[in-house]
């Protein structure tokens, strides 16, 4: 089992080793850089600048290198815990990033436990009552749940929330809170904000995992270990739960690590929507700016977090089926 | 094959035509695989409301032109965000008839908040016509100044689903708007299709170090978040210019969905390919002399096909999600273009759309296309192999 973890990790390293350079050329990739940018903010403010000071400027946010030298400079701070200072807002990203990655990752987990309670009862519940009138039901809702973006549902709710309820949606925190000390009632405050994201984000994965769920089970249901336990006279309890569905789950745990950068893809639509202060807006903004150490640092950190899932997955289902293990 | 089976001596002979339609076991043998998979399809209700619905979405959306009542770059400066027009059925005698009618609308300036307010006119009904003429439109490239329903009265305003900010038509935009979102899946997953089966292929059929570094490759890129991986992507195309048309832009979106799409496809069909490599049909292909490029064109290719068409039309949904989403943020389909994507980037502030409702609408066609593509791409799955998911 140690064995097979630190293979995994030294594959993982690998990965992350190639995703640095690929996003970094990514985010390089396009044209002009934030100097323009800074340049035409100041020329707005008034006053021109001279070829001097742009040259000053260019030399300030080391334009001037290879890329080759401009990529090394951001890794080896990377790997040391130095991200880089933001242009725009003139902060260390580690700084500006913190927060934004907690809330992303919270929101992440979240939702994907609540999709993951709710699915796999779902699909079990839909694969042992197949062709019944739930079952057609569950199916309706199953399509419906994957052909909406999540920023869609959003949207929607967002509106009847108002329209209907009276009640302000968007943002994590109510005015009042907004910049108030950590206290119970922010706190509160906070999860009446962040059920709305997570519900959402939980629906469309919900309908993807059900289905899975439910045609794996029919799959299992039909194998002759299942009829044994049958007719041994198990209860038909014990039949589904202990014997079906723990060999049903085994392809779910194997998506469990593929869909975690398709939450986090989703939160960071859902997020400019919605208002909240994760790392989607964030991440735009600064891709669209040429915010470089910004947009770079947070797009290697969404990588990271997809790689870390699939390695958690894969050791849990090194952990669930031994035959994995040996390979 | 036929022979081998003896028909139940208590069944009456089934009639011709549900013969073939019930797939009895003495027939499987007579039918090609295709055959089978096209019956098995055709049984599928859904897949087949599928099929013909986006049949339908195709034609409304290329003939949206014509189909709309004005032409969908018009603007009414008047009638900014001006609310979908009433149609009623009950004619200006009061009695219920088939002749549609609309009211006349007019525009009131507000003169405490300095904005405009439309007001209809109960009194003052307008017969809906069919085949009228109106703004000068091109359809499939032919001029045409012919619509198919509309007002005669050209002084009057007729907007069924309202219009948007800029006083434009929304149906118009809709339809037109279709033409790009519905197409732009076709494209990427074409592209992703290409690189998917070659790659997948090679990296299932030669193995070693080939198969190695197209494995890392899918890794990577699936470890990437899409829609930002996307989005960096799209911020790297150039502004639209002369050099650059929304055309080039079309096109190079589609090029951006595909990256990230195909390693889905190469993953699968290695898989199909490292199953067939050592099936039996394949090693005597092997002994009998046959090159790599003969095994795999005529004996995995074949084999393989089905699984592509399958996955392929599970992939147009996510790439006309993909196309929306990456408009919806302002980096995919730029204006003077116009896809659904793009029109809901008027409905990102949850305050306007409380105002105009209406703004909404493309949400709704987005939904029911993906919905269509789903169904086609899940009665096809089950059509190839009825018992994977």
């Amino acid at each position: 089992m140690l064995n097979y973890i630190f293979r995994r990790i030294g594959y993982m390293l690998v990965t992350l080793a190639i995703i640095s350079v690929v996003g970094y050329l990514i985010v390089e990739l396009p044209p002009g850089s934030y100097v323009e940018f800074e340049i035409q903010r100041l020329r707005q403010q008034g006053g021109n600048l001279s070829q001097d000071q742009i040259t000053a400027l260019e030399l300030r946010y080391g334009l001037n290198d290879p890329i080759y030298v401009r990529f090394w400079k951001w890794i080896s701070g990377f790997v040391r815990g130095d991200f880089g200072e933001s242009f725009q807002y003139r902060q260390e990203v580690k700084d500006l990033i913190g927060q934004r990655l907690m809330f992303t990752i919270s929101i992440s987990i979240f939702s994907l436990l609540l999709a993951w309670g709710i699915a796999v009862p779902l699909g079990v519940y839909s694969a042992t009552h197949r062709y019944t009138l739930p079952d057609y039901i569950i199916t309706v809702l199953q399509f419906l749940g994957l052909s909406i973006p999540s920023f869609l549902v959003a949207l929607v709710l967002m509106v009847f929330a108002q329209r209907t309820l009276g009640q302000q949606v968007g943002g994590l925190f109510s005015d009042q809170y907004q910049t108030a000390p950590w206290s119970v009632a922010k706190f509160i405050d906070l999860l009446a904000h962040l059920w709305i994201p997570i519900v959402v984000i939980a629906f469309g994965s919900t309908a993807g995992l059900s289905r899975i769920m439910r045609a794996n089970l029919l799959d299992v249901l039909g194998m002759q270990y299942v009829q044994t336990a049958r007719s041994k006279g198990l209860t038909e309890n014990v039949v589904i739960w202990k014997h079906a569905v723990r060999n049903a789950m085994h392809p779910l745990i194997m998506i469990l690590g593929g869909s975690l950068p398709g939450i986090i893809s989703g939160e960071t639509v859902l997020a400019i929507v919605m208002n909240i202060p994760t790392v989607g807006p964030m991440y735009f903004t600064a891709q669209l700016n040429q915010d470089l150490y910004l947009a770079a640092s947070f797009l290697m950190f969404l990588s990271i977090l997809g790689v870390l899932g699939n390695l958690l997955a894969d050791i849990a289902l090194a952990w669930v089926d031994p035959r994995i293990r040996y390979e | 094959m036929t022979e081998t089976v003896q028909p139940l001596p208590q069944t009456p002979p089934p009639a011709e035509n549900q013969n073939l339609f019930d797939e009895p076991v003495s027939d499987v043998g007579d039918l090609s695989q295709w055959q089978l998979m096209r019956i098995r399809f055709s049984k599928n209700k859904l897949a087949m409301l599928g099929i013909w619905g986006m049949l339908i979405v195709y034609i409304v959306v290329f003939l949206g032109e014509f189909i709309a009542p004005n032409w969908y770059q018009f603007q009414d400066t008047e009638y900014v965000f001006g609310p979908p027009s009433p149609v009623t059925f009950i004619g200006p005698d009061g009695r219920f008839g088939l002749q549609p009618y609309t009211y006349a609308t007019t525009t009131v300036l507000n003169k405490d908040t300095f904005a405009f307010e439309f007001a209809v006119d109960e009194t003052q009904k307008i017969p809906i016509s069919f085949f009228v003429q109106g703004d000068e439109v091109s359809v499939l490239g032919f001029k045409t100044k012919l619509h198919l329903f509309g007002l005669k009265d050209t002084k009057q305003r007729f907007y069924v689903m309202g219009a948007d900010g800029l006083g434009r038509d929304m149906f118009a935009r809709i339809l037109v708007g279709g033409q790009i979102s519905t197409t732009v899946g076709l494209f990427g997953v074409a592209l992703s299709i290409i690189l998917g089966s070659v790659l997948g292929t090679a990296s299932g059929y030669f193995g070693g170090i080939i198969d190695d570094v197209m494995q890392r490759i899918i890794e990577v890129l699936g470890a990437f978040p899409q829609i930002p991986l996307w989005a960096a992507l799209a911020a790297a195309m150039p502004d639209i210019s002369e050099n650059f048309t929304v055309v080039h832009r079309y096109f190079l979106i589609t090029i951006v969905l595909s990256v990230v799409g195909w390693t889905g496809l190469a993953r699968q069909l290695r898989a199909k390919v490292l199953s067939y490599r050592s099936a039996d049909f394949t090693q005597a292909a092997l002994a009998a002399g046959s090159s790599d490029a003969r095994i795999i064109l005529t004996h995995m290719v074949p084999n393989g096909a089905s699984h592509i068409i399958v996955i392929a039309a599970l992939g147009i949904p996510g790439m006309i999600l993909g196309e929306t989403s990456l408009s919806f943020l302002g980096l995919g389909i730029l204006p003077p273009a116009v896809s659904w994507g793009a029109l809901l980037r008027d409905a990102q502030q949850v305050s306007v759309v409380v105002q105009h409702p209406w703004l909404l609408i493309p949400a709704g066609t987005v939904v029911l296309t993906v919905w269509l593509f789903s169904l086609i791409g899940d009665g096809l799955r089950d059509a190839v192999d009825p018992y994977s998911i």
